[in-house]
């Protein structure tokens, strides 16, 4: 009896560390991000019209539905979570594809996006762009490098939950030991509020 | 019973969070709306403002925060006050420059 109480004390711990281990690296992830926020803030203190002209640019409705996408993607993740701490791994599966899913509507939206701005011939160093004004030109490069950085790790994000999709279904994962889907989540649901900032500071200052 | 117990369980807890993606939608289309009012100098503070509460609901709810033990919040709140703390340094050194 002893025994199982202190294998269930130290079980319990490590899931605590673990998640923490996360947490620690969401916070250097918050730098990374925090820093090119940064950025984006002063340069448009300093070129505050050019901001406004450069973001009629850009497709609100696109950037709206994309907004409603995360979100969803947010909840079909934590979802998936509450079904396999249930024991339920087949609808814990199919929250996490339908995640995957969304994630990639994401991005195909996001190709969508940039191709049009390409084929406008506004893409990094194009003579179109290098003949802007300077604050123009600031914008569209900090909206290519933050939308470029968010999406490389939407594209991770997805490929991380395939991972755990496929340990679900062979039932390595389970209500026992769910840790790595909640750290998948932890990190799928940072990604999702990095975009709550970026979809007003880029497309919302019209 | 139990299972039945458990069921209505998971069911309230999923409708939880269903109730909490919800507001964060009603959040979106508040930001929306309110953009399209072009409040020039007040635009960017309450976007700012919407998307801090959106991003507290997602931390609180959906990454659990809320049922986690006190150090990790410490943590978060330690990480947020440097980053702020940075902010502050930047925006002090471009302002007084």
């Amino acid at each position: 009896m002893e025994k199982t109480e202190t294998a269930h004390a130290v079980h319990t711990r490590d899931i605590e560390g673990a998640k923490m281990g996360m947490w620690v690296f969401l916070f250097t992830e918050m730098l990374l991000f925090g820093g090119l926020f940064l950025l984006y803030s002063v340069y448009r203190s300093k070129y505050s019209a050019e901001f406004h002209g450069s973001a009629a640019e850009l497709d609100i409705v696109l950037g709206t539905l994309n907004t409603v996408i995360l979100l969803t993607s947010s909840l079909t993740m934590v979802l998936s979570i509450s079904a396999l701490r249930k024991g339920h791994r087949g609808l814990s599966s199919l929250f996490q594809g339908m995640t995957i899913l969304l994630a990639i509507i994401f991005l195909v939206n996001k190709y969508l996006e940039w191709s049009t701005h390409i084929h406008h011939g506004i893409y990094p160093d194009s003579p179109a762009l290098l003949a802007m004004e300077r604050g123009q030109i600031i914008f569209f490069s900090l909206y290519y490098v933050m939308t470029g950085i968010h999406g490389l790790h939407v594209l991770i994000g997805a490929g991380v939950i395939a991972g755990t999709l496929v340990f679900t279904t062979q039932g390595k994962l389970g209500p026992d030991n769910f840790v790595m889907l909640e750290n998948t989540g932890l990190y799928w649901h940072f990604v999702d509020i990095i975009w709550i900032y970026l979809f007003p500071l880029f497309y919302l200052i019209v | 019973m139990s299972t039945e117990q458990e069921t209505q369980l998971t069911a309230t807890r999923y409708r939880k969070y269903v109730y909490v993606w919800l507001s964060l939608i009603v959040l979106t289309s508040l930001t929306v709306s309110v953009a399209r009012l072009h409040l020039t100098s007040y635009a960017i503070l309450i976007a700012i403002l919407i998307a801090t509460t959106k991003a507290g609901i997602v931390v609180t709810f959906f990454m659990h925060l809320k049922n986690e033990p006190l150090i990790l919040r410490l943590m978060l709140f330690v990480a947020l006050l440097a980053f702020t703390l940075i902010a502050l340094l930047t925006f002090s050194d471009v302002w007084y420059r």
